[in-house]
This record gives structure tokens, C-alpha cells and sequence, in this order.
């Protein structure tokens, strides 16, 4: 079995296996935690939980003004690496070949060179990103292994995808099985970890702004 | 034909002259990549060797080898077998068979030994001893041993004696093994394919008889003349791989303006061979230009890679199963946990005055 072939075979397949584990244990032991029963009455006026819940994520998109100076450059950094993401994983016909064969759906892709630039720029903003928590005081005091630990498993299947499609310094099939690799790294690694902010994000920005539209409180 | 005769002399009597004789040497050694002034000395020593004998063993094979040597253009297999080499033993193209064709083999393993060449084409069942391909009475595995015993190299032609092919493919219910998984002390070229190119099989065979050595070969036996590029470097719709431009379907647009295949699972980015530049029948097309994407058939295993339809970065894997039974697992490990959760606060209610 070449490295390829074990890529593409077992790491994947345990690599899946992992990642759907972690995620469905996480997401269903959360959901089905006990909660505290809402005492409060709900402000005369207060939106509908479902308004209150898009609302507070809709709000948190953006920084209030009197944080902004502050976490300007971090929010716009974390927009370009988050898009550039989204593209590369999104946009790319080899990708996108990827999805199709495990959900059977696929859609047009964007044109390689426009991916290529989006990845180098994403690989930038990420390494921005990791300069920033090192050097920042504050930021390099409450940075944690689990915060690095995400910052690696996401950057190296940038460099190894640039890697793979220039096909630079191994051959293709060296360099695909390796990004390959780094993809089931991230896999297992997601739901154990603050990666797992992809789903839980859309809890904890909701369930902020439900808390607080009932006590009418502006967020 | 005296056998002791140089190839010059033998050329000589039928009318062919050095100048003729020089520019076929120019032409493999161009096919070769091998420098100009190469093309003189092999030349000059095809002239005054002798011809090589060559015993030419079939295994568990389907003749699909032989069948690509016989459509070789340059050189062609006539000039091969008549000028090039002494073919002392080939099931399928000698006049001989039965009891004088082995005799034909031994015979000539005993007036060359030490110096003759093997070119063994198909794979070698081991089970059972190797019982499941038998010839004149023998196992492929003894013919293969007794006849390499004495040999000067062994040229493993196909991807079936190379590396094990498709008697190899899973299950493999005949224990079929590559050439050198037997034979391991005996220089061993692999030319690769599902068939070979002919001008791969010719040219490797000529180089071996005029330079008298092994050329260089890659990482997995073959020479590097023919096997040192991918197809996807060569291939002439490479820059619309590079584009973003995909074939998604055998008869799409795409398919009918002659973009890259990659999505309908050509292989050529993993596959080493020279089909993109040798190409097939003289030169004349080759799959990919054909419209139909690289099987990959020069690369071990190439028929248990998941699929010849399967793009290369899908997962080989049947993930169904097992994603499916890793998500009920950890809904219940969930569960479990928050109901856990839920008991722990419940007693801790209780507790409270």
C-alpha cells in the first residue's frame, strides 16, 4: 500500500469516523444538557426567540463601536482567513470532487488560479493571525496548546494544498497523500477542540442574544 | 543465420549500410534521452556484437505484451528478432513447440549461460507451489528459477510481471507475485503497462544489447526514459488543468472541447509512463487524447485503487458504514453524558435543605 493509497483508504475512512463521532457526542451532549428553567419575565415588547436569536447573531458579525478600535485589525484578519477558507474548500474543482462523492451534490467551480491567490492570502492572514496571539501581551497570556493546536491542524492543509497543486518539491502523488493526511489530522482533531467554534458559534451567538432581548437588554 | 555472427555482418549481407545503421541508432538513442554522441558508440557496438539471445518466459499473462511488442514501429519487431536478438525461446512467436520447444530453451540457457537475457512477461503464482499456471509440465515459479539461475538480467515486461498486475488484483486467489519478489539477485528492469509501450519494450531491449548495461532506473525498477515523467506533466491538456477546466462527464461540453479529465478519474498525475510523448501505433494518439482518462496501468495495484471513475482525491473507502455507526455512537456517548449530567443535578437538588 503506497501512501496514497493510505490516505485515501483507512486515514480517511478512520479520519470521517472520528470527526462525525466527535461532533454528534458533543453537539447531543450539549443540546440535551439540563437547563435552567427561565425565571424572568420576558420585557413588554421583547422580539420572538427566533427574531431575538438572529438578531444576536446578525449583531455579533460586527464588533460594538467601543470595542472596535481594538479588535479591528483581529475581526477584518479573521473575516480574510475565514473567507479565503471558504473558498479554497468551497471553490475548488478538486474539492468540490470531494463532496460530491460523499453527499452526491456537486456545484461549478472557480477557476485554480483565483483559488491559488485566495490560498496564499488566507496562508498570509493565518500566519498574521499566529504573529499577533505571539506578540500581543494579552493575547499570548490566555492563548492556551488548544489555541495553537487549531492554528496548526488548519494552516498545514494550506501549505500542503499550495504544495500539491505546484506540485513543488515531491512528486504529486507524495504531496496529495500528505495534504490528504493533514485533512484527517483536522478532522480528528476538530470536534476535541476550539475548531468545533464552526457549529458551537451558531449556539452561543444565538443563545446570547435570546438571553438577553428577553431583559431587553441591547447587545 | 550463423549464430556466430556480429550484427554488423548480418546487416552487411542484407544490404544495410552503416549510414543506415547509424541512423537507427540515433533514433533510440534519442527515444532514450540519452546524448548524441551516444548514438555513434551504440552504433558502433551494435555492429560488432553479437546478436543476444533472449528467452522470453509467458506467465500468468495475456499475451496483450507480445502483442504490443509486435506493433512497435521503431525499432519494429522484425528488427528485433532478426537483427537485434537472438529470440531462442517465445511461446507465442516461435515455430517450435512441444518437447523441442523446451529443448530450445535449455539449449540455449547452456550456450549462453551467464549472458542470455529474460524478458518474462505475466506474474508468478506461489499458492500452492504455484500449481495454478503450469507449462511442459512445470510451474511458472520452477521455469522461472531454473531459467534465471544463469541469466545476465531479467527484463519483467507488463505490469503483471513487474508487480504482480491483475492475477495480483484482490483477491488474488492464485497467490500471484511480481518478478522480483522471486528473483533477487539478478538485475531486474520492469517496463511497466497494461500493456507496455512497445517502443518502451524495444527500446529498453536495444539499449540493454548496444550498451551492454542496465539503463537508469526509477525508484520501482523502471527505466527512467520512458518512466520519469507523470502523464499529467506531459499530457497536452494539462493547461486545462491548471485553468480550473474540467470534463465533469464523458459527453458534456467539457468532454467535446477536450478539457482536463481529472474529474471523471484519470490518473495521469500518479501514473509514470511515456504515453503522453511516445504515444501509441507510431506515435498516433494515446488514451487521454482519445477522450478517456489514464487507468494508471504502469503503477502497482492500479486495479485496486477504488475505481477507474473515482477522481483521485475521493476516498477510496466504503464510509457509509462506518460514518453512519460513528454517529450513532456518539449521539449515544451524547446522550449518556447529558442524562449523567441530569441525574448529578438531580441529586444535587435533593441534597439541598
Amino acid at each position: 500500500m503506497t501512501l496514497l493509497d493510505f490516505a485515501r483508504g483507512p486515514a480517511l475512512s478512520f479520519a470521517y469516523a472520528v470527526f462525525v463521532f466527535g461532533v454528534a457526542w458533543r453537539l447531543v451532549s450539549l443540546l440535551l444538557l439540563p437547563r435552567n428553567k427561565e425565571l424572568s419575565q420576558a420585557k413588554p415588547g421583547a422580539p420572538s426567540v427566533f427574531s431575538a436569536a438572529v438578531l444576536g447573531f446578525v449583531r455579533h458579525l460586527w464588533p460594538q463601536k467601543a470595542y472596535l478600535r481594538g479588535t479591528l485589525f483581529a475581526t477584518l484578519n479573521g473575516y480574510v482567513f475565514h473567507l479565503g477558507l471558504a473558498i479554497i474548500v468551497f471553490g475548488l474543482a478538486q474539492h468540490i470532487l470531494v463532496f460530491q462523492s460523499l453527499f452526491g451534490i456537486n456545484w461549478p467551480n472557480l477557476p485554480s488560479s483565483l483559488i491559488s491567490v485566495a490560498a496564499v492570502v488566507t496562508l498570509a492572514s493565518l500566519v498574521v493571525a499566529l504573529v499577533r496571539r505571539l506578540t500581543s501581551p494579552v493575547l499570548r497570556l490566555i492563548s492556551t496548546g488548544n489555541d495553537y493546536i487549531a492554528w496548526f491542524v488548519t494552516t498545514l492543509p494550506v501549505i500542503t494544498g499550495l504544495l500539491a497543486v505546484s506540485h513543488l518539491g515531491a512528486p504529486y502523488e507524495t504531496l496529495l497523500a500528505i495534504h490528504i493526511l493533514s485533512i484527517a489530522l483536522l478532522l480528528i482533531v476538530f470536534p476535541f477542540g476550539k475548531l468545533m467554534h464552526a457549529f458551537l458559534v451558531f449556539l452561543t451567538r444565538t443563545g446570547t442574544g435570546i438571553f438577553y432581548a428577553r431583559r431587553g437588554a441591547e447587545i | 543465420m550463423p549464430d556466430n555472427a556480429t550484427i554488423g555482418e548480418l546487416l552487411a549481407r542484407q544490404g544495410i549500410s552503416r549510414r543506415a545503421l547509424l541512423k537507427y541508432a540515433t533514433y533510440l538513442a534519442s527515444i532514450m534521452a540519452l546524448p548524441p554522441a551516444a548514438s555513434v558508440a551504440m552504433a558502433d557496438a551494435l555492429a560488432k556484437s553479437h546478436r543476444q539471445s533472449v528467452i522470453w518466459l509467458s506467465f500468468q499473462e495475456c499475451t496483450g505484451c507480445t502483442e504490443s511488442l509486435t506493433r512497435s514501429f521503431s525499432p519494429n519487431l522484425e528488427d528485433i528478432i532478426f537483427n537485434l536478438i537472438s529470440l531462442d525461446y517465445h511461446e507465442t512467436l516461435q515455430a517450435a513447440s512441444g518437447e523441442a520447444a523446451e529443448a530450445a530453451r535449455l539449449s540455449a540457457m547452456k550456450a549462453n549461460k551467464g549472458k542470455y537475457v529474460v524478458v518474462v512477461d505475466g506474474s508468478v503464482s506461489t499458492l500452492d507451489g504455484g500449481i495454478y499456471s503450469t507449462n511442459a509440465g512445470k510451474t511458472n515459479l520452477q521455469v522461472l528459477k531454473e531459467t534465471a539461475e544463469d541469466a545476465l538480467a531479467i527484463i519483467s515486461v507488463g505490469t503483471c510481471a513487474a508487480f504482480g498486475g491483475i492475477p495480483h488484483a484482490r483477491p488474488n486467489p492464485t497467490g500471484a507475485v511480481a518478478v522480483s519478489d522471486i528473483i533477487t539477485n539478478k538485475p531486474i528492469i520492469n517496463i511497466s503497462g497494461c500493456p507496455p509501450i512497445p517502443e518502451a519494450i524495444a527500446g529498453t531491449i536495444a539499449y540493454l544489447v548496444t550498451l551492454g548495461k542496465i539503463p537508469e532506473l526509477d525508484h520501482l525498477g523502471r527505466p527512467k526514459s520512458f518512466f520519469g515523467e507523470s502523464i499529467h506533466d506531459r499530457c497536452y491538456r494539462r493547461p486545462f488543468y491548471d485553468k480550473g477546466l474540467f470534463a465533469k462527464s464523458f459527453d458534456d461540453e467539457g468532454a467535446r472541447n477536450g478539457w482536463c479529465l481529472y474529474e471523471v478519474g484519470c490518473k495521469g498525475p500518479v501514473t509514470y509512463n511515456a504515453c503522453a510523448t511516445v504515444k501509441w501505433n507510431g506515435g498516433v494518439s494515446f488514451p487521454i487524447q482519445s477522450g478517456h482518462g489514464c487507468l494508471g496501468c504502469s503503477e502497482p495495484n492500479f486495479w485496486d485503487k477504488g475505481g477507474f471513475y473515482k477522481p483521485l482525491p475521493a476516498s477510496t473507502g466504503e464510509n457509509g458504514t462506518i460514518v453512519a455507526g460513528a454517529l450513532v455512537a456518539g449521539a449515544a456517548v451524547g446522550a449518556a453524558s447529558a442524562a449523567l449530567s441530569r441525574s448529578r443535578k438531580n441529586a444535587a437538588k435533593e441534597k439541598q435543605p
